[in-house]
């Protein structure tokens, strides 16, 4: 065990931790959202956030984007990728719901038929992206669909440079506007389910569904809105793991739902502010973790973590649902 | 005519609760629904605000026939219930609890009106209005529901068991200001177990027995009835 490196650049690995968790974190309130007014694990979650990355990709490549632009064509890529990926991955999580989870609820499906059709509906989901678009469409958009299931690099958007050096630790440009980007939606987030009037019927759905409707709080109008407010976080978490990590591929969110779901799960599912926790704290564990031992390591400590929160505190950090701790 | 069920039939999966009730609220009035436990009287309310549907018959309101018509849309309409059991939302403060009553509206003077309304007729409320409903003591839970239900500014007031595990004291507190409330123009249906408090105050009443209507009558008429007398008020 690596504990000289470790401990020797410990506060480079945390900025890097941070930066990672936060994109986790952003991905997990879907996860969060959704639990938290229906008791439902929406797995197709993660492909919602995958259809974000393909439509950063897409609408980058639609409006010619090419490597290194300069800051003011960035700045304004940064904000065509993020309409397109909010606009796509809030679609498809809109979609679900209209398509699949609407009718269950009208049948009064019991819990495991929801948590079925939402497994199957992320296969679905990646076997689209992976298989028919590029069977379909491939030859029309070649840099996004050319190959069936492949890795698609995207041209960088913004170059990583070191912004701040303290000692031998370094706060890259990109590591920076990942982190308080994210922070920023999660305040947005957060603002919106605390201090406005759907906040509020958000709440309320999620604290007693019967005594919404009767204080005239139209059920599914709420649900609709949760499943878009997460699809537009995973956009907002698919550019930036865009900005980031500049590829995707259909099967991205597996892996990657998994950790976001594990920190959704370690910081309360439920619980807005306990997904901000779980993300943060599983960023910090696996970048740890991946030092201690190999990079090898990193994905397993995200199932480590994941059964000992199911184990020894399954309600989490913070416990409590949606509204219920006031968060 | 306020509120007319006609005939109204409600089923839990195969098993009929309410086999065909007919009833009246006119405008204006308090009208008591009594019966045991398990007699339908929260079926009947909850069939009345629409979250249960009907199986037969229909509920007209202000003329309007919304047997079928969503529960959220019948706030707007001016249907507004206090629920059995409170049912408020635990993680909110007072004043959320409150706002949640004005959800359906958006005049915020009239909001602001009716909010300093319900301060006035519970002290306690204004208090507390920092504090999580779930925190409150039953008493003060159930005028929280009860002032939130007046913030949709209803003109029906429904009622399920305000009295509900309170003590005396606080049954009377709750049933004063109920009183209080139709005084101030209020029309109120109330259900209650509490046979002699709620007749007392209503101006009308109906009995339920195991899903039917059994008798109706003025208030004092039922409570000076013998067999409403043996049954409901504990008197041989
Ligand atoms: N959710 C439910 N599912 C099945 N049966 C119910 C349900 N709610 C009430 N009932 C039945 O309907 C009848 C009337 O209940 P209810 O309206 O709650 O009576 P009350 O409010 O007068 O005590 C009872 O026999 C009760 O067991
Ligand atoms: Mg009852």
């Amino acid at each position: 065990m690596n504990f000289d490196e470790l401990f020797g650049h410990f506060g480079q690995h945390t900025v890097d931790g941070l930066s990672k968790g936060a994109i986790y974190a952003l991905i997990a309130l879907g996860y969060t959202l959704v639990y938290g007014v229906l008791r439902l694990i929406n797995f197709a979650h993660s492909e919602v956030f995958v259809v974000g990355t393909f439509a950063v990709l897409g609408a980058w490549t639609a409006f010619g984007m090419q490597d290194r632009p300069g800051a003011g064509q960035a700045i304004l890529f940064l904000l065509i990728g993020l309409i397109a990926a909010a606009v796509a991955s809030g679609g498809t999580a809109l979609a679900l719901e209209r398509i699949a989870y609407r009718p269950l609820r009208r049948r009064n499906a019991p819990p495991l038929v929801f948590l079925i059709t939402a497994i199957g509906l992320s296969l679905v989901l990646v076997e689209i992206l992976g298989l028919l678009l590029p069977r379909l469409v491939g030859g029309v958009f070649p840099t996004l669909f050319g190959r069936e299931r492949q890795i698609v690099g995207m041209p960088t958007i913004i170059e990583q440079k070191p912004l701040i050096t303290i000692g031998d630790t370094s706060i890259t440009n990109v590591q920076a506007i990942v982190f308080f980007s994210a922070l920023l939606m999660m305040a947005m987030l957060d603002w919106f389910i605390n201090r406005t009037r759907y906040g509020r019927g958000v709440r309320a759905v999620a604290q007693n569904p019967e005594t919404a409707a009767l204080m005239g709080v139209n059920q599914d109008r709420v649900i609709m809105l949760i499943f878009v407010l997460g699809g537009v976080m995973a956009g907002a978490a698919a550019l930036l793991w865009s900005v980031r990590f500049g590829f995707t591929q259909s099967s991205l969110g597996f892996v990657l739902g998994l950790k976001a779901f594990t920190a959704a799960v370690l910081g309360g599912i439920g619980n807005l502010r306990g997904a901000l926790l779980g993300g943060l704290f599983l960023g910090l564990v696996e970048v740890y973790a991946a030092t201690l031992y190999t990079s090898a390591w990193e994905d397993v400590v995200a199932f480590v973590v994941l059964i000992v929160v199911l184990m020894f505190r399954p309600t989490g950090l913070l416990g409590e649902s949606l509204g219920r701790a006031r968060a | 005519m306020l509120l007319e069920l006609d005939n109204v039939t409600v089923a839990y999966g195969r098993i009929e609760a309410l086999h065909g009730i007919s009833l009246h609220v006119d405008e204006g009035e308090i009208v008591a629904l009594i019966g045991a436990n398990g007699a339908g009287k929260t079926t009947t309310m909850r069939a009345i605000s629409g979250i249960r549907a009907l199986a037969g018959g229909a509920i007209r309101f202000a003329g309007e026939d919304i047997s079928r018509l969503r529960a959220d849309l019948r706030v707007g309409r001016g249907l507004c219930q206090s629920p059995e059991g409170r049912q408020i939302f635990p993680g909110m403060t007072v004043l959320e609890n409150l706002d949640m009553g004005a959800y359906t509206r958006r005049d915020s003077a009239g909001i602001a009106a009716d909010l300093e309304r319900v301060f006035g007729l519970f002290p306690r409320l204004a208090e507390r209005r920092k504090q999580a409903g779930g925190t409150l003591s039953g008493g003060e839970q159930q005028m929280l529901a009860v002032g939130r239900a007046l913030m949709s500014r209803p003109k029906l007031l429904l009622l399920d068991e305000p009295s509900m595990g309170l003590a005396p004291l606080v049954i009377k507190q709750i049933f004063d200001i109920v009183t209080e409330i139709n005084q101030q123009g209020t029309t109120v249906l109330l259900v209650e177990q509490n046979a002699q408090q709620a007749l007392s105050r209503a101006h009308r009443g109906y009995v339920l027995e195991t899903g039917r209507i059994v008798k109706e009558g003025t208030g004092q008429e039922l409570l000076h009835d013998p067999a409403v007398k043996e049954a409901y008020l504990g008197v041989a």
